[in-house]
């Protein structure tokens, strides 16, 4: 790593803003602009913020989001704008003549300043026993302005209770500084809807319906808000005081799975720009933590492109050949339980669409306190197995009642990035500077197709490079095996491939057109599905979806802050691994053909396979007692 | 009923605006409103014909007319009066609106609180619709326009008309951000135009009797006449119909009150006018009100008066933006620190600067304008509320 970035750990409120620069000669009419008596020309129709930060003004903001719609509420980005008798909102305000604005002048300061220590007196607690030390935006900005006392008075009482009900996610509304991000980011970004404002004025406050705890709505917990809130109102529900008492306990073998996004993204924690993979110095931070094996989830990744990949074979061969009605088409992936809690609640009519596999994670907790106790002798009892997740969801679906196939709670915690970060630091691990070791065998080796799921569309491109080939013998007809339709941030992708020249045993699929679609982020998720509804999507044969944007790296425990930027950067590091591996089809990974040879002996979707790897899905509904 | 006599509103002289508007073109109908120099008569004083010019400019498939009955600024019950005995102006008014923009439908918001004169409202439209004011082809002239009445639910910043919007669409009464203008992206992202009971009552009257007429009457930047709510400390309190230009004085007169120590213009949100500042006028250049008018004697304590208004403004804040959210009740914290005598100068002065900021920071004007009888009061009667904290 070079030693520049290792070094760049000032406070993020004292480094230059560099705001990529935009090609703005595409973009339809100009105008010009004067920001603080300097002119410039911008597309008709962009924000005064917008304008400022392709011209590197800084101007502080809290409740805007790049991924968001435009709330204007938090009011700390007001600016003056000339003619005008009130400040005006500078993420709100659109230039479509020719302004005068000053963003540095009493006036505006005066007001910010008044508006954080506003904010300031009503935000409970203190920076140091605060989780999001270091990385909050509303201390980001009281050290931007200077802010040395508490002007308006401070909140030193709790006045609400931390809802844990959730396993996924914590509310702590005694943070909330009312930005609303998580209520656009539910209702907006992924329109799930479970967070709205209530009660007026100073009573203010963010709620679910009727008050009821997050367990007891339609939350699918994926954590998108948590990712958004720029204090610690949200946060994920942290197991890690229960980790390191397994590690610390003799008795106990604790195995730790690392998920393809965590790792792409990790770095971010521990100041690196996004997008660099920290794959190898990862392993050898967990295994001086004192995790007793490090496994890599793209195994199961793989086992389960093998076993969803051989359903929806069967289930094309069933439909198209056995003429069986019950047979649903098209099949959706069920890896992100995001996605599955979504479909629970909002389309409990349509599960038999669902692939019936486990993700990757809870299958291979349920292999790990079978098979791999078994070979290694240990009583799957004193296995503790914990997955490293870009996920908040994951924490839920690894506590879902029927997730207990081998005998035991298949995968004990579920832990996020951001988590995992904590526990790095807290060991005194400098993990960008720490040298690359490898996974531990036996489930350490994996393909690239296993690595890609990490991004939008690659469960797709990973069940594509195994299907194809499956059926037709050859490899998949993309350039370097890239199927590039899979790849993008495009909301909904739908492409096709032909199947040519079939192998024998699949004469039934010889001309048909592998037809295939693409969402990331439920509102998304939710086209597809009214589609579907509406009939449109009769000859489609399997669909991704991921509950997040971008997929799991963008997932609700991948580090703070987020944003389209982001995202591509984390899944270009994705991408460029799975590039530099040999091994990058599924079904060619040893491991995998050795556990089908050693212990899942019936093949894919055998009987054993079914009793493992395989659940079933439980309709929620919209309403709840 | 109106207790001095009526000029706007007195019916004897009054010929039918409505047919009159419909046999002119929809411009010369805007220019004649813009040549009245009629202004918003809900308070913030901006100019009628200008809001409708700019709406009818405004390229949509449909738009809307929206009358904003929402009269919920303390002290004021001028509208109600209007709704109760002159609906069928503010109903005409309304339909001329439709006819100048091009909108086919117009929507009351009623105050929740105005519910009793939801029947009656609903009569007057039925009898509109029978003689053909009302409906499809009014009067023959091919103006199609139908209006109807919606209740709101008691929220005061539904008043500002972005709130009222998104109200009428069903959503939480909170303010938009502006811009986009209502008359460019209003009721459900169409051009819509909002305006005041009184505003659309006094359309058919300048539609009868010209804007030249109407520009003989008031100030030359405030024209017209202005409904009055007056309250308080007097003998004679009521709904008046007096001039633009009126100053306190005259009003107090009008109203036979005495040993007056300040009066409130412009409700809660508006100036607290100390006894030697009672020459100054009512009109949109100097004091401006949506009509309210309270008069406090000398027995008032303005502490008190101050303090029921912000804990007014504490609950009626829709609470989305910090300025006016928090701001409001620092600012109440900061009267009940003067009533426990432990609030210094230092504070105070720094909660007025406060008070200041919100007066420009906060997104509608609700939080715009909450802090004004703060500074107004903390300016003007100072002495007072000092003399009688310190003196216990």
């Amino acid at each position: 790593m070079e030693k520049d970035k290792l070094d760049n750990r000032a406070p993020v409120a004292q480094k230059p803003l560099v705001y990529p620069k935009v090609d703005i000669t595409e973009i339809g009419a100009l105008v010009e602009v004067d920001v603080n008596n300097i002119s410039f020309k911008i597309p008709l129709g962009t924000t005064i913020l917008e304008a400022c930060r392709l011209n590197n003004i800084h101007i502080p903001t809290l409740c805007y989001h790049e991924d968001l719609c435009l709330a204007g509420v938090c009011r700390v980005c007001v600016v003056e704008v000339e003619g005008m008798r009130t400040l005006q909102s500078a993420c709100t305000f659109p230039i479509t003549n020719r302004i005068k604005v000053h963003t540095t002048s009493e006036k505006v300061r005066k007001a910010r300043h008044h508006i954080l220590e506003l904010l300031i007196s009503e935000h409970y607690g203190e920076c140091y026993s605060c989780h999001r030390n270091g990385n909050c935006e509303l201390q980001k900005l009281a050290k931007e302005y200077g802010v040395d006392s508490y002007t308006f008075g401070h909140v030193t009482e709790r006045r609400h209770k931390i809802d844990r009900s959730s396993y996924s996610v914590v509310r702590d509304m005694d943070k909330c500084i009312l930005c609303k991000r998580c209520v656009r980011t539910c209702i907006d970004l992924q329109e799930v809807g479970v967070l709205e404002a209530t009660h007026r004025g100073y009573d203010t406050t963010i709620s679910t319906f009727l008050d009821k705890p997050l367990a007891d709505v339609i939350c699918i917990n994926c954590g998108q808000c948590i990712n958004r809130c720029p204090t610690a109102a949200l946060k994920a529900n942290d197991p890690s005081d229960e980790i390191w008492e397994a590690i610390d306990n003799p008795q106990k073998h604790v195995v730790i799975q690392t998920a393809p996004s965590p790792r792409a993204a990790i770095g971010e924690e521990f100041g690196l720009g996004a997008g660099h993979s920290l794959t190898g110095e990862l392993n050898t931070a967990l295994k001086m933590i004192g995790f007793d094996k490090v496994f890599d989830t793209d195994f199961t990744a793989d086992l389960t492109i093998m076993e969803e990949g051989t359903e929806l074979l069967m289930r094309l061969k069933k439909k198209l050949v056995d003429k069986d009605e019950s047979v649903m088409l098209p099949q959706f992936t069920s890896c992100s339980p995001g996605w599955i809690k979504y479909i629970e609640h909002f389309y409990p009519e349509y599960l038999d669409y669902l692939s019936s596999c486990k993700s990757p994670q809870q299958m291979f907790g349920s292999v790990i306190k079978t098979f791999y106790a078994d070979e290694s002798k240990i009583n799957p009892a004193d296995i503790v197995t914990v997955a490293v997740m870009p996920c908040s969801a994951k924490k839920f679906e690894c506590n879902r009642p029927e997730m207990d196939d081998s005998g035991f709670k298949d995968v004990d915690y579920g832990l996020t990035t951001r988590e995992l970060a904590q526990m790095i630091r807290e060991a005194g691990l400098n993990l960008p500077a720490l040298p690359k070791t490898h996974f531990d065998t036996p489930f350490g080796d994996a393909s690239g197709a296993g690595l890609i799921f990490g991004a939008t569309g690659g469960v797709m491109e990973a069940a594509l490079r195994t299907a194809y080939e499956l059926v037709t013998g050859r490899e998949v007809p993309f350039k370097n095996l890239d199927i590039m339709p899979c790849r993008g941030f495009d909301g909904v992708k739908q492409a096709s491939v032909k199947l040519k020249n079939v192998l024998p045993a699949w004469n039934f699929l010889e001309g048909v057109e592998l037809k295939f679609m693409i969402a990331h982020g439920t509102a998304n998720a939710k086209k597809v599905m009214e589609a579907l509804k509406r009939g449109e999507l009769n000859d489609v044969h399997f669909i991704e979806i991921m509950a997040c944007p971008g997929g799991c790296i963008g997932g609700g425990g991948q580090p703070i802050p987020t944003s389209p930027e982001i995202r591509k950067k984390r899944a270009e590091a994705i991408y460029s691994e799975d590039a530099a591996l040999t091994l990058r089809k599924s079904h060619e990974n040893p491991y995998v053909k050795y556990i089908y040879e050693k212990f899942l002996t019936d093949g894919p979707c055998g009987h054993k396979s079914h009793k493992l790897l395989h659940t079933h899905y439980t309709k929620r509904g919209k309403y709840i007692d | 009923m109106l207790k001095n006599k009526s000029i706007l509103f007195d019916r004897e002289p009054l010929g039918d605006g409505l047919s009159n508007a419909l046999n002119k073109f929809p411009q010369d109908v805007l220019l004649e409103v813009r040549e009245s120099g009629l202004k918003g008569r809900g308070g913030a004083g901006f100019p009628t014909g200008t809001k409708w010019m700019l709406a009818s400019a405004a390229i949509a498939g449909k738009k809307f007319v929206v009358c904003n009955a929402d009269e919920g600024e303390p002290g004021t019950f001028k509208d109600r009066v209007l709704l109760d005995d002159y609906s069928d102006l503010v109903f005409d008014g309304m339909v001329i609106a439709g006819f100048a923009i091009g909108a086919n439908l117009g929507y009351v918001y009623l105050r929740g609180e105005y519910s009793y004169l939801l029947k009656k409202l609903e009569n007057q439209l039925e009898k509109m619709r029978t003689e053909n004011r009302l409906g499809k082809n009014i009067l023959n002239s091919g103006l199609n326009f139908d209006i109807n009445i919606r209740l709101g639910s008691g929220a005061y910043v539904c008043g500002e008309e972005t709130a009222l919007i998104e109200s009428l669409e069903g959503h939480r009464g909170e303010a938009r951000n502006r811009p986009p203008f209502p008359v460019n992206t209003g009721f459900m992202g169409y051009p819509t135009i909002v305006n005041n009971v009184e505003t659309f009552a006094s359309i058919p009257v300048i539609m009868s009797r010209g804007s030249e007429w109407f520009n003989t009457l008031g100030t030359s930047k405030s024209r017209g006449h202005k409904l009055l709510s007056i309250s308080g400390d007097c003998d004679e309190a009521g709904v008046y119909e007096v001039p633009f230009g009126i100053t306190i004085n005259e009003v107090l007169k009008l109203v036979n009150a005495k040993n007056t120590k300040a009066v409130q213009v412009g409700g809660a949100s508006g100036y607290c006018v100390p006894k030697w500042e009672f020459d100054r006028q009512i009109s949109f250049e100097d004091l401006s009100t949506g009509g309210s008018v309270i008069i406090f004697n000398e027995s008032r304590d303005m502490l008190r008066v101050l303090k029921n208004f912000m804990e007014f403004f504490v609950e009626e804040s829709c609470g989305q933006c910090t300025p006016c959210r928090i701001g409001n009740y620092k600012l109440l914290e900061g009267i009940e620190k003067i009533e426990k005598d432990e609030c210094s100068m230092t504070y105070l002065k720094e909660l007025v600067e406060l008070g200041k900021s919100m007066q420009i920071a906060s997104k509608c004007g609700l939080g715009q304008s909450s802090p004004n009888a703060f500074i107004s009061i903390m300016n003007n009667f100072e002495d007072e509320i000092f003399s009688k904290t310190i003196n216990g």
